[in-house]
């Protein structure tokens, strides 16, 4: 066991595959020579060499197109797009190409990629830096969705995502990368994609949360536990699939619960939540499920970010509703 | 003082030919290195593509094919920019270039299976290296590129090569593949078949470049204008970017010159945007007539010929659209099978509406 950040962790995840698999191969905008401008890719290139790790040209669709045509021929690239808001000029190589192959080879071909990209608020970046873009993925057939909330499930999910022989969009938040360490194994393990994790107990309430937000949410039930009341929380860890029988079992026992996510209101994943939780597990329900969440305006301007973004106060207000419904 | 000159400084390109429509050689220095039955083959590929395109369109209007984007007038480009490749080599095309993956290992029932809807069309037999027909213009250029970084990783000699017509030159990908494979020196060829029109839009619409060759000043690699009516030129000019592909010299971008004697697609009225003269000019280039008196002369093919794989291409095209509309129907249970390599509870959950 070592201690780790997330960023360690995620370094340490591509470390391991690297060299378990000569087929994983990395590249992007300078994650090469500097090793990213994170540095979440450092000494890899000095360790792997520069047929494993590479530098491109400033192009993110092409970047998208490299990784592609790279699952073609049997290599399983693990493509980086510098800043969340760069995906829209890679969208049609992850959401209509790569996520389409294997459907439409009908099998024949496959996209055993992982596009890893940084987002999410509260660092005061440049405009296009933070936004939460999940939903566009979340509702895009054929590609799955991951946010890490912690090291130890950053480096188990990246080694999963890595493994995985469908495109997985990988999502990692700016304000976790260096927030805490904690204790992670040197060797290689996964957390299997698709599984959610019940992050702390409770009985009165479940939180639903995932990435920043479920540290958000932590700082919440400390709150709510001074008036008494036992919130669950659970980080869903994985966005698409969801793993909705963790979230019916909680609810069957706290009978109520709200969501929590830092991207803005409409659609998105908190929507998706509810709605199957309306399918799966009504009669079980005291009160509606509420969302906490930006409201629907473009990504704040980075002065009034922390108002914008859902702070605990917000989340402690949302599961009062539901215990006074 | 001097001063400054608002041009840019490059030379006018000059379509390199090999054939006269006469049939007669006009380059002899250029007249690719093949065997009497390697051009009869190629003849005989490029009747039985201009029959199966009659064939197509006919079955199209009996609505026993459905999407269609016709080929008669591209038959040299489209057959002689795959002929010369190995079969190793892969062929990553547009939605137009059913010719190229089919003589590259396709069986035709599949391509009538992706033309009618239906998924078998894309599940491309083992060892055929070819993609599906891609839709979204100028993606894939950037798969092809990709492909050829594949082939430079893993030290095979190996080539893609790539399809768009002139209006794909125009989309920010186009770019970004030609431009990703000269900075990583890759084994691509960059096919453009410019046939004039974007559907409606005139090549002069596009842009002001004088030709789409010159695309490849803008990135550093090699771009070359042929007449893309000469399947000669178009084989030749193919063999030499393959080999310099294959010692590692990197990219090439071929501008093909060539004319769609049909519409854009069977939705489309020619007769709108273009004029009889200019269809008559083209007519005369037709590449079966130019490299038919070629062979003509030669002594290795008569009209009986031509009438004779005709009627061998209207016999195998019926059999296969009947294999093809005897394949199993599919079905939404199979089609969510396809999704994920394992597919996910809220998949299997959906799965059972439909059972």
């Amino acid at each position: 066991m070592a201690q780790m950040n997330m960023k360690e962790a995620i370094r340490d995840a591509m470390r391991v595959e690297l060299k378990r698999d000569p087929n994983v191969i990395i590249f992007g905008e300078d994650v090469g020579h500097v090793g990213g401008v994170f540095r979440t890719t450092e000494g890899l290139q000095k360790e792997f060499g520069e047929d494993r790790v590479f530098d491109t040209p400033l192009a993110e669709a092409a970047i998208g197109g490299l990784a592609v045509g790279l699952g073609i021929q049997g290599f399983r690239p693990i493509a980086e797009i510098q800043f969340v808001g760069f995906i829209y000029e890679a969208m049609d190589q992850m959401c209509v190409q790569a996520a389409r192959m294997r459907f439409r080879s009908g099998g024949r071909y496959n996209s055993p990629i992982v596009f890893r990209t940084p987002f999410g608020g509260g660092v005061k970046a440049a405009e296009l830096h933070t936004d939460s873009l999940e939903g566009l993925m979340i509702q895009t057939p054929g590609i799955k969705v991951v946010v890490p909330s912690n090291p130890y499930d950053a480096k188990g999910l990246m080694i999963a995502a890595i493994r995985d022989n469908d495109p997985v969009f990988f999502m990692e938040h700016l304000n976790l990368y260096h927030a805490f360490r904690a204790e992670v194994p040197e060797d290689d393990y996964t957390v299997e994609l698709g599984k959610a994790s019940i992050v702390r107990e409770g009985k009165d309430v479940t939180i639903l949360a995932y990435g920043l937000m479920v540290h958000t949410a932590m700082k919440a039930a400390a709150e709510l536990e001074k008036e008494g009341v036992q919130a669950e929380i659970i980080d869903l860890r994985t966005l698409m699939p969801l793993d909705i029988d963790t979230i019916v079992a909680s609810i069957k026992k706290t009978n109520r619960a709200i969501v929590v996510q830092e991207a803005q209101k409409t659609s998105g994943v908190a929507a998706e939540v509810i709605a199957q939780i309306n399918e799966k597990a009504i009669l079980h329900l005291e009160a509606p499920v509420l969302r906490v969440a930006g409201p629907d305006t473009i990504y704040p301007f980075a002065q009034i970010e922390d108002q914008w973004l859902p702070n605990p106060a917000r989340i402690v207000a949302a599961v009062n509703k539901v215990l006074n419904f | 003082m001097s001063k400054f000159h608002f041009e840019v400084q490059t030379e006018d390109v000059t379509p390199l030919s090999v054939l006269s429509p006469e049939g007669e050689v006009v380059n002899p220095d250029m007249v690719p290195d093949l065997s009497d039955d390697q051009l009869k083959e190629i003849m005989y590929r490029m009747v039985f593509t201009r029959a199966w395109d009659d064939r197509a369109i006919n079955l199209g209007r009996q609505g026993r094919l459905g999407f269609y984007a016709p080929v008669s007038g591209q038959e040299a480009s489209m057959v002689g920019s795959v002929y010369p490749l190995q079969k190793e080599d892969f062929v990553v095309p547009a939605y137009r270039d059913m010719p190229q993956i089919v003589w590259h290992g396709l069986p035709l029932y599949q391509a009538f299976l992706y033309s009618r809807g239906h998924q078998h069309g894309g599940q491309i037999p083992a060892g055929v290296n070819v993609m599906m027909p891609q839709i979204i213009i100028g993606a894939q250029i950037l798969h092809a590129m990709g492909i050829a970084m594949g082939f430079k990783l893993k030290k095979q000699a190996q080539v893609a090569i790539t399809y768009t017509g002139d209006g794909g030159s125009s989309e920010g990908d186009f770019y970004e593949g030609l431009n990703f494979a000269g900075a990583y020196k890759l084994p691509v060829i960059f096919f453009v078949q410019n046939n004039g029109y974007a559907i409606t839009t005139p090549f002069s619409k596009q842009t002001a470049a004088k030709s789409i060759a010159h695309k490849a000043i803008a990135v550093g690699i090699t771009g070359l204008q042929i007449d893309g009516m000469d399947v000669l030129a178009v084989i030749k000019a193919v063999q030499m970017a393959a080999e310099r592909g294959r010692k590692g010299e990197g990219a090439t971008l071929i501008e093909a010159l060539t004319y769609r004697y049909r519409p854009h697609s069977m939705a489309d009225d020619t007769s709108k945007y273009r004029t009889k003269d200019e269809e008559a000019e083209w007519a005369i280039k037709d590449p079966l007539v130019r490299f038919g008196k070629y062979l003509e002369k030669k002594g290795l093919w008569t009209e009986e010929d031509t009438a004779r794989v005709k009627e061998e291409a209207k016999a195998k095209v019926n059999e296969e659209i009947k294999r093809a509309e005897q394949t199993e129907k599919m079905t939404v249970a199979g089609l969510i099978d396809t999704m994920f390599e394992t597919t996910p509870q809220h998949l299997e959950e959906q799965k059972a509406d439909f059972q």
